[in-house]
């Protein structure tokens, strides 16, 4: 019993020890080589964390304005096989019934075409300006209520209740937002706010004002030509009132399957594809965000590998240096462990400065600028994704790396025959 | 009493085919509160014999049998352990931790037997008093001239009360000034018991010390009071 109480006791008196004498090492080691390795941890400490943050950010800021801006909490769709959603109106009251519902919007959609600048065309051999489009029946009130469309007008306005005769034009209809042209998709040219447009859907064509342009970098929503609800339904003939799509929104805190189950519970189900935000993302996106935490991963691996050397080097530099005085130690009868305890205390001095610096870097800038001003990406806002957890397992290793980093060359050192050490030999 | 006792002590180095044998068969012991020097030209062994009795090397064969110990069979840990308990060591070049100030180097070998921090220190500035640096506690090495340095060594060896001090070429750094600053510390410490055992190629610090054996081919070639050794 009385070994391993002394074993312990040894070990505990090595490592105060050890720290005294890191202390006194890091305090009177040269002050630029000691900032200059902090830097380096800082550095690497953000490599491991910003990179991949970045990469997952950009994923996430398409999953996020998925939701914002299209699928919502819950997502009630037309099945495959049908036109639109049959008894629409009983699901939408279902909706309006349940308690966790914040807000919904149902759109009507159906496949059409747009045509711009029709007036100035002279020569009907060419080929007329104009786009496929989902033409999408809104409620104006509701639709903002839920997806905040407004919010994502950059040219012009968002529609009003009595604005039967505008349109709001999803940005990738028109070539100068999205200049890309192919025989299996076009764009106009020369439509602007306050442009005619005529819109042809089942059947009927109309003619239209320009009073948006709408973007959110979400296809479905940017290739699309938002009238109100009513307008639409005139077009089409819609007057069962079974719209095609319906978004909800779930109040803070209450679990969207809460509703999703309700919905199934009142038959929704043999109408229409109830999903939640998960399952109605397209897989590509959740594909996408797998691979680029993978791509994060193994650059911050790379960083943490090149910091780990980087200590490595700079801790046995440092220890080769003074073998002579760490085979003194252990002549004077200094243990051994106690001396590399030292060295792994001043590797974890640098380690730990290193990423608490590039802890207040991240969480007192990166994380709150980038939140404000969005890395632009050209199908998504990218934001940085720092979770706290994924941000200290992350901590953790870089501290794990450091540590086996300053013992192995202290271990390798410390291991030389004393009387060889102490003579140089 | 006998506090050191050595018997058929040999050690050899292998250099390519070939076996050097610095010491050969040697036997002899030193009494308690001796101040004991161990002399001979270069290369004779002197500081090899230092590093046997001194537990920094293993002899190939004989027994050291240190204060009724036989050290030759303890572990590493064991001879770790009896180094910073039983002995105290100065070394030819001061041998102190750059980083440390003189009462730290001094406090290290008490810390390490795990003396609380008060106690580790006052113990390590009453051994600085003793040999004179009370005025230079808190001095690094690199502020501190050869001689004090080497003193500071001293008061590092004997802070936790060894029974023996090893010294190897303590004064062979220093001016001759120096160097007999040193060695009336040393004698200061002998004269209050404290066992020293000495290597050193200078007759004029040899001849201080009460005994002292001579060595050469690997033998103890004279083996008595110093004045009568040296010159031999």
């Amino acid at each position: 019993m009385e070994k391993p109480n002394k074993k312990n006791g040894n070990f505990l008196i090595s490592l105060k020890l050890g720290f005294f004498l890191a202390l006194r090492q890091v305090k009177h080691s040269n002050k630029a080589t000691t900032a200059l390795i902090i830097f380096v941890m800082t550095l690497t400490f953000l490599n491991l964390v910003v990179v991949r943050g970045v990469l997952v950010g950009l994923i996430e800021g398409v999953v996020k304005v998925q939701k914002e801006a299209y699928i919502g909490d819950i997502f009630v769709s037309t099945p495959i096989k049908k036109d639109y959603i049959e008894n629409s109106p009983q699901i939408i009251s279902v909706i309006e019934s349940l308690p966790w519902v914040a807000s919904y919007t149902a759109r009507y959609t159906k496949g059409g075409k747009i045509e711009g600048t029709y007036k100035d065309r002279v020569n009907y051999t060419e080929k007329a300006n104009e786009a496929n489009a989902t033409i999408a029946g809104i409620n104006p009130e509701n639709e903002n209520a839920t997806s905040h469309l407004s919010s994502k007008i950059i040219k012009g306005q968002y529609l009003t209740k009595d604005d039967t005769e505008y349109v709001v034009l999803g940005a990738y209809l028109l070539k100068e937002y999205f200049p890309v042209e192919s025989a299996a998709f076009s764009t106009m040219s020369g439509v602007d706010i306050g442009s005619k447009v005529r819109v042809t859907v089942g059947g009927n064509t109309k003619e239209f004002t320009v009073k948006g342009i709408v973007k959110t970098k979400v296809d479905e929503v940017d290739m699309r030509v938002f009238m109100l609800d009513t307008t639409l339904r005139n077009l089409i003939g819609r007057t069962d009132y079974n719209v095609n799509e319906i978004s909800i929104i779930a109040k803070p805190g209450t679990d969207p399957l809460f509703i999703k189950n309700a919905l199934i519970k009142n038959g929704a189900e043999a109408t229409a594809k109830v999903q939640t935000f998960e399952e109605g993302m397209p897989k590509f996106v959740t594909d996408m965000k797998n691979t680029f935490a993978i791509l994060g991963n193994v650059v911050g691996s790379i960083g943490l590998v090149v910091a780990s050397i980087t200590i490595f080097i700079v801790i046995f530099v440092n220890a080769i240096t003074r073998r002579k005085f760490i085979g003194i130690l252990k002549g004077i009868g200094i243990s051994s462990k106690a001396i590399e305890i030292a060295y792994v205390f001043q590797s974890l001095f640098y380690a730990i400065l290193g990423i608490g610096i590039g802890l207040l870097i991240l969480y007192g800038f990166l994380v709150p600028f980038i939140e404000a001003h969005p890395i632009k990406f050209p199908f998504s806002d990218g934001i940085l994704m720092a979770e706290v957890g994924a941000t200290f397992l992350r901590v953790f290793l870089l501290a794990l790396a450091t540590l086996i980093a300053g013992y192995v060359p202290a271990r390798i050192v410390v291991k030389k025959n004393t009387l060889d050490s102490i003579l140089g030999r | 009493m006998e506090i050191i006792e050595v018997k058929n002590l040999k050690k050899s180095f292998k250099t390519g085919d070939k076996e050097l044998v610095v010491l050969n068969d040697i036997s002899f012991s030193i009494e308690k509160g001796d101040f004991f020097s161990i002399t001979g030209r270069s290369g004779s062994g002197k500081s090899t014999m230092l590093y046997q009795l001194g537990l920094l090397d293993h002899p190939n064969s004989g027994d050291i049998i240190i204060d009724g110990v036989n050290v030759t069979s303890l572990d590493h840990d064991g001879r770790t352990d009896f180094r910073l308990r039983e002995l105290g060591y100065v070394f030819q070049d001061y041998a102190l931790v750059p980083d440390l100030s003189a009462i730290e180097n001094a406090a290290i070998p008490l810390l390490m037997q795990g003396l609380p921090k008060t106690e580790a220190y006052q113990k390590a500035e009453n051994a600085l008093q003793k040999i004179g640096m009370g005025e230079r506690l808190h001095n690094l090495p690199n502020q501190l001239s050869g001689g004090e340095q080497q003193r500071v060594s001293i008061a590092r060896a004997i802070a936790h009360d060894p029974k023996i001090i090893f010294a190897d070429e303590p004064t062979a750094n220093l001016d001759s000034e120096t160097a007999d600053t040193v060695m009336k510390a040393f004698l200061e410490l002998n004269s209050h018991g404290q066992t020293i055992i000495m290597v050193t190629h200078e007759p004029e610090y040899a001849i201080l010390t009460k005994r002292a054996i001579k060595l050469g081919d690997g033998k103890i070639l004279a083996d008595g009071a110093p004045d009568k050794i040296i010159h031999l």
